[in-house]
């Protein structure tokens, strides 16, 4: 049961769990004796676990590939114990002196959501200044965001931008090569050096910027502040379930990281998801119906964005070894409450299924794992992808849209229930399956509602996913939404009305422009 | 003051849809529920004209409603089907025996042909006497193997093309989230997708109802007027499958549609293609179909006749390899597999039930080889 070789007796036989005693030794060196045990019955000495701990971010990494020597990489923290790590690790890796240092441009995003959770303007204050005393001591440009900003993003960002992989694997070794060549070249030569270093510094100032802050006047700053906190409060408030509040808040969260990474010219972004929370994630994705873009939520490296790639090396962490590895190196972590914080047990979805999965590795102590190698089994491009054309996807989130209605799909039971359950009226509806969500027909075709602003709904709901539909159907008010959403919405619906209109005389399926959503 | 239902606008409403939260009559439920699963049937191309389906009938609420609409539908819309019913006796002392009960009740009264198989008359075990040898858990992994292979042996028997069983929308996203929490990729690449009716026993299944939300179908059938057995089988309560189904309960709560979400999320999984998975072949001893050298129903009778009963479950191929070669196995490792503890007094042979007329192409699995069976 449950992949482990476990041993169950008949009836009355109590559960074995392997003891291990203090006069054991660390498993790696065999001298020292261990300070902790970490997965079944693994005894780690303090120095062993600092190197395992190490190497397995520095493996993660080079495994991947994905990280070039030389690129700007955006550490998002959120001051929580796994991300606070992943800095730690950063840090460390950049600092050792010999050939194996790692060779990015780190810069740091912390995204302040205290207006979303309830705090004061007060509380967020001192949440920063603690922050900050953190930030400075890494020694890394630093960026501070307040979710309001969310408001004053450019719809580009809903836009995926098509960027050409750097090339084949191989490149990769000698992009390596090339920068330790140029480094070398570089320390040879004078003068350079100290250009490089006032460089260094001035990448090292904070920069606390905000976009649509420009050009303001401090009271004038103050009260553009007051007003999107506001309009932040609103939007939240119209969110009916806790469930769609948190999704929605990742959504937006996303998006601005997003956008600063675009600003600043960072190439990559790192997310500090451990294993535990990423098994978490899974099941929590697929009770929420988003089954299709699962790879791409988990996985290792996320390039919905095109330009921006998000990877997540902290991944085979544990939270318990992250924990450990904090408690005994100090790192410093800051906490912030979210908006499940004090929640009840089944107020959301998350919630759920953090408390069902902890409860159930207490039972079984490879649930946890489990669950995260059946994720890593999936694979982000559907099984009957198009060929040449761009799917389209997503308005919110980005992910290929799921929504084509298959004969004998439970998508296409949900819409024939919706349908039968709701008064018919007279104006002639389209004979058929074909209902406003359904993809054969993107407008106009459902009149079944008569309440007003369905109509806005109804036609904002086909650009959605599966999952943010959901989302959105538990939104009341869809113009508290960011502008940016508004508009890119209607953008591409003027684009699927005039592609509707030219239907018949295009001759390949989708016109391949960049931009294209 | 009860609302009008939503779909007439005309009587008051009489229920809320766990589906979809809409407030509808009595009528209007039964209309909606019925269209449904026809378009279901129809929409996922389940059934052909002049075929015989067998209904897998347990005479729980699933199999009851089931059969219930197959015969409705065929009757209303001309599905031009020949319906039988087909129950399974899985040996369990008093709650087999009701729900037989029930089964019977509901052939007299529909007048559909019914045959029942039993356990005990295929492979000489009850699930009452596997229980007493194996312990409160892993009894669900006997009792699903075993009841696959004797419901397409049954179907096999009486002439059936396809075999339909109850399965509804909350089995359906308690399976999904069971084989991610046991890894099981063979399963959830199986389930993805929309495909058509199932091949993977000798008879093709269908799910008519695997969209219906299980809440639904005792309305339908409360509503409807429809009697069933409902107990839970004595053995559930420790199967891992209830951990699965705790938590659909919290996530049903959380949000409705987490069922059919689940659902959906099931269907578009997309799994790498570089996974090793399980080849389809056939078991060298009875000739069902089998992944592995022997089917998994042989490896478990193996492990009971032999009073090993744990032979097949959990990993123990060293073990099994051992026997297949005729060595001999320590005591720890008899221990390992469930061999009762020294100075048990043996076990008294339960009667075999009747071995087939002259109608049956076969009993007992020993005494044909796989040549003579005409799968």
């Amino acid at each position: 049961m449950c992949q482990a070789q476990e041993e169950y007796g008949g009836c009355g036989q109590p559960r074995r769990r392997p003891r291990v005693s203090c006069a054991q030794k660390c498993m790696k060196c065999k001298e020292a004796s261990p300070v902790l045990v970490i997965r079944v019955g693994d005894a780690f000495c303090k120095a062993c676990f600092r190197e395992y701990f190490v190497h397995k971010f520095r493996a993660m990494l080079g495994k991947n590939r994905a990280i070039y020597p030389g690129e700007k990489v955006l550490l998002a923290l959120s001051g929580g114990p796994a991300s606070s790590s992943m800095l730690r690790q950063v840090q460390e890796g950049l600092s050792r002196e010999t050939a194996k240092k790692l060779r990015f441009m780190p810069g740091i995003i912390y995204v302040d959501e205290g207006a979303v959770c309830g705090q004061s303007l007060a509380e967020r204050e001192k949440t920063l200044l603690q922050l900050e005393t953190v930030l400075q001591a890494s020694g890394f440009p630093y960026h501070l965001a307040h979710l309001e900003e969310v408001f004053d993003l450019p719809s580009s960002i809903l836009q995926r931008v098509p960027h050409n992989p750097a090339g084949p694997k191989d490149s990769y070794k000698e992009a390596v090569e090339g920068f330790i060549r140029q480094q070398r070249q570089e320390e040879g030569g004078g003068p350079s050096l100290p250009e490089r270093q006032i460089q260094e510094k001035l990448a090292k100032v904070s920069v606390r910027d905000a976009p649509g802050m420009e050009g303001l006047a401090a009271p004038e700053a103050r009260l553009l502040a007051a007003v999107r906190t506001e309009q932040l409060i609103r939007l939240f408030g119209s969110v009916k379930t806790l469930t769609a509040k948190e999704e929605l808040l990742q959504t937006l969260r996303n998006h601005l990281i997003l956008h600063m990474a675009r600003a600043h010219g960072y190439s990559k972004v790192m997310m500090g998801d451990s294993c535990t929370r990423l098994a978490v994630k899974l099941l929590t994705n697929l009770s929420l119906g988003r089954g299709a873009s699962l790879a791409m939520d988990t996985g290792f490296s996320d390039d919905r964005h095109g330009d921006v790639v998000v990877v997540r090396p902290m991944r085979e962490y544990s939270a318990k070894e992250i924990a450990f590895y904090n408690h005994l190196f100090g790192v410093p972590t800051v906490f912030t409450p979210a908006l499940d914080t004090k929640a009840l047990e089944k107020a959301s979805i998350h919630r759920v299924i953090e408390r069902f999965l902890y409860g159930l590795q207490a039972e079984f102590p490879s649930t946890v794992s489990t669950v995260y190698r059946t994720g890593e089994k999936l694979s982000a491009t559907p099984g009957d992808a198009g060929p040449a054309a761009e799917p389209e996807r997503c308005l919110l989130c980005l992910c290929t849209l799921d929504t084509n209605v298959e004969d004998g799909s439970a998508l296409q039971a949900i819409l024939v229930s919706e349908r039968l359950s709701q008064q018919k009226l007279p104006a002639a509806a389209p004979a058929g399956r074909g209902c406003c969500l359904g993809a054969e027909e993107q407008r106009g075709c459902c009149m079944n509602t008569t309440a007003p602003g369905a109509d806005a709904r109804a036609d904002f709901l086909p650009l959605l996913c599966y999952g943010c539909r959901l989302t959105i159907k538990d939104t009341t008010c869809l113009e508290s939404l960011p502008l940016y959403v508004r508009s890119e919405a209607e953008r591409r619906k003027r684009r699927a009305a005039m592609k509707l209109e030219i239907q018949e005389f295009l001759l390949e399926d989708e016109a391949v422009t960049p931009g294209e959503s | 003051m009860p609302a009008p239902c939503s779909a007439c606008g005309a009587s008051p409403a009489a229920l809320r849809r766990p589906k979809t939260g809409h407030a509808l009559c009595r009528a209007c439920f039964l209309a909606a529920f019925e269209e449904e699963t026809h378009q279901a049937i129809v929409a996922g191309r389940l059934f052909r004209p002049g075929e015989t389906v067998a209904i897998g009938a347990s005479g729980g609420k699933d199999s009851t409603v089931l059969a219930h609409l197959l015969q409705l539908l065929d009757q209303r819309h001309g599905y031009g089907l020949r319906l039988l019913l087909l129950s399974v006796d899985e040996g369990i002392a008093g709650y087999r025996d009701a729900s037989l009960a029930a089964v019977r009740r509901h052939q007299r009264r529909s007048g559909l042909p019914l045959h029942v198989v039993s356990y005990c008359q295929l492979y000489g075990w009850s699930m009452d006497r596997i229980a007493r040898h194996l312990g409160p858990r892993n009894n669900c992994t006997f009792c699903g193997v075993f009841r696959r292979q004797a419901l397409d042996r049954g179907a096999l028997l009486m002439g059936a093309d396809k075999i339909a069983t109850g399965h509804n929308a909350d089995d359906v996203a308690e399976t999904v989230l069971m084989n991610f929490l046991r890894g099981d990729v063979g399963r959830l690449r199986r389930g993805a997708g929309t495909g058509p009716a199932g091949g993977e026993g000798a008879v093709p299944r269908c799910k008519p109802l695997r969209h219906a939300y299980e809440k639904e179908i005792v309305l339908y059938a409360y509503f409807q007027g429809l009697d069933y057995f409902s107990t839970e089988c004595v053995y559930a309560p420790q199967a891992y499958r209830g951990y699965a189904r705790a938590l659909l309960k919290d996530l049903e709560a959380a949000r409705p549609s987490a069922v059919a979400d689940l659902g959906h999320s099931g269907e578009r999984l997309s799994l790498r293609s570089d996974l090793r998975m399980p080849a389809r072949g056939t078991c060298q001893r009875c000739g069902y179909v089998a992944s592995q050298p022997l089917c998994k129903a042989c490896v478990l009778l193996e492990g009971l006749d032999r009073g090993l009963p744990k032979l097949g479950i959990g990993k123990h191929r060293r073990l099994r390899d051992k026997l297949r070669d005729g060595q001999p196995l320590t005591q720890e490792e008899r221990r390992r597999l469930g061999a009762p503890a020294e100075g048990e007094p043996p076990e008294e042979q339960e009667p075999r039930g009747e071995l087939g007329t002259d109608e049956e192409p076969w009993g007992r699995r020993e005494l044909r080889g796989p040549q003579d069976l005409d799968f």
